[in-house]
């Protein structure tokens, strides 16, 4: 056994080590922040919410990209919510020691950590060659499948959190169980499973992968989902790398946009989360 | 002891039970029933019998059996795959244990309160109204008749009558039993199962739902599981010893507590054991 000084110096090696990490990890975050706040908010004018994509020197805004990531979303979470609940549901209420469920929860768990460029490119040979166009409904199908496996994970996990005694209470009063996980177990797990949700949210609104082979961008407004639509994501990818010194900095505003819209989100769930204990 | 192998002998009678208490009929009747947590055979040749308006107590150590027998009476144990009953159960003559009855008729008519308190994460009223309107449409008048009358019935009617629509979850552990028992009462079974229900409760509390069984015993038969003796003596007619799965003795509690027949029953309620 090492002598007590000896124990001492590891336990304070350990620590600084540990502490000098943690520090320069949130200096990469803060000058990431930094970054984007200074270049972002000057960039940040009222042009970019009225207006839409102009040719370069003549202003313009980002309003096509912010609507088409609205509606994407929009769209992605209206499939992809209902789908990972009840899946969700299903494995923790049902799918528990079936094959289905544990087939589910596997490819589930695969999914989850699939690179989103490969659902990308899925719905590009699923849908935007056969149809022969990319569309905004090919940018949000890629999307749900990308949120889905979130909002799977979460809604299993906080049903899982329900105690068992809960449902048998509900149970002994002589419900059938649609009853008791609509009307017991959703309820007593909702804020968890809203905070999936969110946060689903916030990854769908900061993919350009999935989007680049699928709905692909668009610099007019436009919101027909059959034809090209826009998206933050993809406005920026698009304008950063553009020679133009006015495209650059709607790139960042629209950066600092994505950014501010998931910092809301997650405290959003986090508030949504605590008031609910 | 010949009396206690003779079938005529009434050990009502004998321990001077109260001479207005007749032997109640039988409201569930337990024939050679088995049960298994997968291969493990955890309940063996149970045959026993619960009267009627009165209360019941099963007692016995730990992993005995009684929890288990009383989740058989309301199918709880088909919530689970790999549990099984087999034997009969017959409540009013009908065997609840075959798989062609539905168990939600019958937990609607056996109804079950568990160790822990377990409101619904919704108002009080909410949460009788629910299992109300599981099975019976009432108006909003009807309705709220209904929850004033279990939550009298559960003695609890004064401490939430000001806050029948605030959450359940704010209550204390005690009021929250209540209201347990109050929601098992709003749908009018005729059996009450109690699962050690004062076991998490401090000792006002538990008084409270000691005082209230005796008055539901008026109207429902009761079965109790409990690791309290005391209890057992206080609130119970009858009391079952179970140990490692059979039903060891059971007879009225005063008895079981003053003069037990099987050697077993005797060392358990004076703790050699369990």
């Amino acid at each position: 056994m090492a002598s007590l000084a000896a124990r001492r110096a590891t336990d304070r090696a350990v620590k600084a080590i540990s502490t000098g990490f943690a520090v320069f990890a949130l200096f990469l975050l803060g000058w990431i922040l930094w970054t984007l706040l200074s270049r972002g908010l000057p960039a940040l004018g009222l042009n970019v919410f009225t207006q839409v994509t102009k040719p370069p020197g003549q202003g313009g805004g980002l309003l096509n990209a912010i609507v088409g990531s609205l509606i994407q979303i929009g769209i992605a979470m209206a499939i992809g919510g209902p789908i990972g609940i009840f899946c969700g549901t299903f494995l923790a209420e049902n799918g528990k020691g079936t094959k289905v469920g544990a087939a589910a929860r596997f490819v589930n768990d695969i999914l989850l950590s699939a690179p989103s460029i490969l659902v990308g490119l899925f719905i590009y040979t699923l849908l935007v060659v056969p149809l022969g166009g990319f569309s905004g409904w090919a940018g949000s199908i890629a999307l749900a499948i990308l949120v889905i496996p979130v909002i799977v994970r979460t809604t299993e996990d906080m049903l899982n959190l329900v105690p068992v005694g809960l449902r048998e209470a509900a149970f002994a009063l002589g419900a059938p169980q649609w009853k008791v996980v609509m009307f017991i177990t959703w309820r007593a797990a909702r804020a968890g499973i809203v905070t999936g949700v969110l946060l689903a949210i916030a990854r769908a609104a900061g993919e350009t992968a999935p989007l680049l082979f699928t709905s692909l961008g668009n610099n007019a407004m436009s919101t027909d989902l059959s034809k090209p639509m826009a998206s933050l994501p993809i406005a920026i990818y698009q304008f950063a790398g553009s020679p133009f010194d006015d495209w650059v900095s709607l790139a960042w505003a629209g950066a600092l946009l994505i950014t501010v819209g998931v910092l809301v989100l997650n405290v959003a769930s986090r508030l949504f989360l605590a008031r609910s204990h | 002891m010949t009396s206690a192998v003779d079938p005529t002998f009434n050990l009502a009678s004998a321990v001077g039970a109260k001479p207005d208490a007749p032997p109640a009929p039988a409201k569930i009747k337990v024939e050679n029933l088995q049960f298994y947590y997968g291969s493990n055979h955890a309940l063996r040749n149970i045959n026993f019998e619960v009267p009627e308006k009165r209360v019941t107590a099963m007692i016995g150590p730990s992993g005995c059996g009684k929890s288990t027998l009383l989740r058989v009476f309301n199918r709880m144990f088909d919530l689970y795959p790999g549990q099984r009953a087999e034997g009969s159960v017959l409540f009013d003559g009908v065997n609840i244990v075959g798989k062609e009855l539905d168990p939600t008729i019958v937990r609607t008519r056996i109804g079950m309160v568990f160790q822990k308190p377990t409101p619904f994460p919704m108002s009080i009223y909410d949460n009788i109204a629910f299992g109300v309107k599981l099975h019976e449409k009432l108006s909003k008048a009807q309705m709220d008749e209904r929850v004033e009358w279990c939550l009298r019935k559960a003695a609890i009617w004064d401490e939430t009558k000001d806050r029948l629509h605030t959450s359940a979850l704010g209550m204390s552990g005690g009021q929250q039993q209540r209201l347990c028992i109050a929601r098992t009462i709003a749908v009018k079974p005729e059996v009450i199962l109690l699962d050690e229900p004062t076991s998490a409760l401090d000792p006002i509390s538990t008084s409270k739902i000691e005082d209230l069984i005796d008055e539901l015993k008026q109207e429902f038969t009761i079965v109790i599981v409990t690791h309290n003796m005391q209890q057992a003596a206080r609130c119970a007619d009858m009391t079952a010893f179970f140990y490692l799965g059979e039903l060891i003795e059971m007879a009225p509690s005063d008895v079981i507590f003053t003069n037990p027949k099987e050697i077993k029953t005797r060392d358990y309620i004076t703790g050699r054991f369990g």
